[in-house]
């Protein structure tokens, strides 16, 4: 299968120029449908990798090719209509309501002096109902929880109408429950040939949705592949510095998953 | 309370709201022009206005006619304009920086073309040297401001701000020290009087000039008024929305810098206005730009007015209307804060 985004030697410092002293030579790709975990220490790089794929960073070095088409000689509105991008953060200084904030998403698909048109706020209504916070809609966004915030971001995402989503750290500070329902939503959309690009912070969530996973480690992905074949006992040493058992598990669940010893 | 519709504010269509709001602005701008020295019967206000388009004949007295085109059209004009500008840059300045405290003074106009001002009231003392200084003033501070940002590199809208700060500082300092030397019966009331702001300079020639660039800097915030939501959600949100920020952030300072270094050349520096409206605008209609800062525009060309007609009917001389505009508006914000929860 032909890949949908494709990034090819990316490498990125803040100061613009060589030494690439966040992450270099970074490869990989992403098929539609597929769903590409990275994982990897605090501080490696996976934020700003996931900003420069997602065009909100810019000065790196190396290729970004969606559908074939190279990023950096595309507007920033069409690079938007391809990728989606669902931050970590999440504030807002003013109380927006979540209708008004997924409908954002729309902007990309809207010239410089124009507003959301009756078309806009139904497609951002269908991604409200898609990851299921239609109830949320007149809730000003101050009033939300992590995990409300972090659904509306995805259908802010949603409403860009992307072929690949970027979602950086989606279950980090959420509760079991709000963990799984985010699990099942960005599995839900790569099953409609979305590809899908995120980082976290568990390994077993890369075990239940990934196709392919990458660790990223000293300012690079130094393991890549299958997620059994890049989940194991030594690669999560090697990153992490910890001794962790990877077990399959029976009895219904019929999964591997990584059990830390201390 | 989150019925259908929008569930924030104070639960009037935006729509509706705007009509009312036009409504009561012609209220009070006919109020304005009847109100003065010589009082005008409301029919007479609207038959000599009418009589300029329409064949009407001239039962009133000659004078009336030119006391309220060249005194009072004039300065209800700076009114409803340096009102409805200030607002605007205000509410579209708190979108950009993300921050409900800020004015559109932030970037250091005001002091800018306070120093102007002064400097002009010093050594040339013409109403028309004051007016040009202050403008230049205005806009090489926030120059100044921007240039002084682009120096540190980092994080640019919170450098902005911090930049802002050191360049108003400096401004300010050289005002003071302009205020200390200057002879203390002339000259040091002047820049005093000036510093509170005044609508009473307004002429019509005036109006022509200022007037334009007003309007400009209005009409563009509010065709892009939609995008300063999503600026308002982060540069890193804006730009993987496909905005580009630094475009947009560079339209949004020109506009409003133009906007308060000319409101500023003609009134003087009216404070609490930019900063204060914006809430009040988001009290009746949440927070939402596609409908604030219509709105804004509407309330704070209102509240100009109507504090403007009390600064020069209340008592024989006039009050400085940068005085007026907090004693009438804190009491009034403090109300609707108190009456409407708003979401923050």
């Amino acid at each position: 299968m032909t890949a949908l985004i494709e990034i090819h030697n990316l490498s990125f410092s803040y100061t613009g120029a060589a030494p690439h002293d966040v992450f270099s030579q970074v490869s990989f790709s992403v098929a539609p449908g597929g769903v590409f975990c990275l994982l990897g220490p605090n501080g490696t790089g996976k934020s700003t990798l996931l900003k420069c794929v997602s065009n909100v960073l810019q000065g790196w070095h190396g290729a970004i090719r969606l559908d074939g088409r190279d990023i950096s000689r595309m507007k920033p509105a069409d690079v938007a209509m391809g990728i989606g991008y669902v931050p970590q953060n999440q504030n807002s200084a003013f109380p927006f309501l979540v209708r008004d904030i997924v409908v954002m998403g729309r902007a990309p698909h809207l010239a410089v002096f124009a507003s959301p048109s009756t078309r806009d706020r139904e497609i951002a209504r269908a991604a409200m109902e898609t990851v299921g916070i239609l109830s949320l809609a007149d809730r000003p966004c101050t009033t939300l929880s992590g995990g409300e915030w972090q659904l509306a971001l995805i259908a802010r995402a949603l409403s860009q109408e992307p072929q690949v989503m970027i979602l950086d750290e989606p279950t980090s500070h959420l509760d079991l429950g709000n963990q799984v329902r985010i699990l099942r939503v960005v599995k839900s959309l790569a099953g409609t040939g979305m590809g899908i690009i995120m980082a976290t912070h568990v390994p077993d969530h890369a075990f239940i949705v990934a196709t392919e996973v990458a660790i990223m480690n000293r300012g690079g992905l130094s393991r890549k592949g299958a997620p059994e074949t890049v989940i194991t006992e030594s690669n999560m040493r090697d990153a992490y510095g910890i001794d962790v058992k990877v077990l399959h598990v029976a009895g219904g669940v019929e999964r591997k998953a990584c059990f830390p010893s201390l | 309370m989150h019925a259908a519709g929008r569930s924030i504010g104070i639960g009037i269509a935006p729509g509706k709201l705007m009509v009312l709001l036009a409504l009561l602005l012609g209220v009070i701008a006919t109020v304005a022009l009847m109100l003065g020295q010589l009082q005008i019967p409301p029919a007479t206000v609207i038959e000599i206005l009418a009589s300029r388009v329409l064949p009407i004949e001239r039962t009133w007295e000659p004078t009336l006619e030119s006391v309220l085109f060249d005194v009072r059209l004039p300065r209800l004009l700076a009114g409803v304009l340096v009102g409805a500008g200030l607002s605007i840059s205000g509410a579209a300045f708190q979108g950009l920086f993300r921050n409900p405290l800020v004015s559109p003074h932030i970037l250091g106009v005001s002091a800018g073309a306070g120093l102007g001002a002064a400097l002009a009231i010093l050594f040339f003392s013409s109403i028309l040297a004051i007016q040009a200084f202050s403008f230049i003033f205005g806009l090489a501070a926030v120059l100044m401001t921007c240039g002084l940002a682009r120096v540190y590199r980092t994080t640019p809208v919170l450098m902005l701000v911090l930049s802002g700060i050191i360049v108003g500082a400096l401004f300010s300092a050289c005002t003071s020290l302009l205020k200390y030397i200057a002879d203390p019966l002339n000259n040091m009331p002047s820049i005093v009087f000036w510093l509170l702001g005044s609508l009473n300079n307004a002429s019509n020639k005036d109006m022509a000039v200022v007037g334009p660039v007003i309007l400009t800097g209005i009409v563009i915030l509010l065709l892009i008024r939609w995008r300063i939501n999503l600026l308002a959600m982060g540069e890193e949100d804006a730009r993987a929305l496909g905005v580009d920020t630094r475009r947009l952030t560079a339209i949004i300072i020109v506009c409003a810098t133009l906007i308060s270094a000319a409101s500023v050349s003609i009134s003087g520096i009216i404070g609490w206005i930019g900063l204060v409206i914006p809430h009040i605008g988001r009290l009746l209609v949440g927070p939402d730009n596609k409908y604030l800062l219509p709105v804004v525009v509407l309330v704070g060309a209102s509240y100009l007015v109507a504090v403007d007609t009390i600064a020069r009917t209340a008592i024989e001389s006039e009050i400085p209307i940068g005085i007026l505009t907090a004693m009438v508006g804190a009491p009034i914000f403090a109300y609707l804060l108190k009456k409407s929860r708003p979401g923050w």
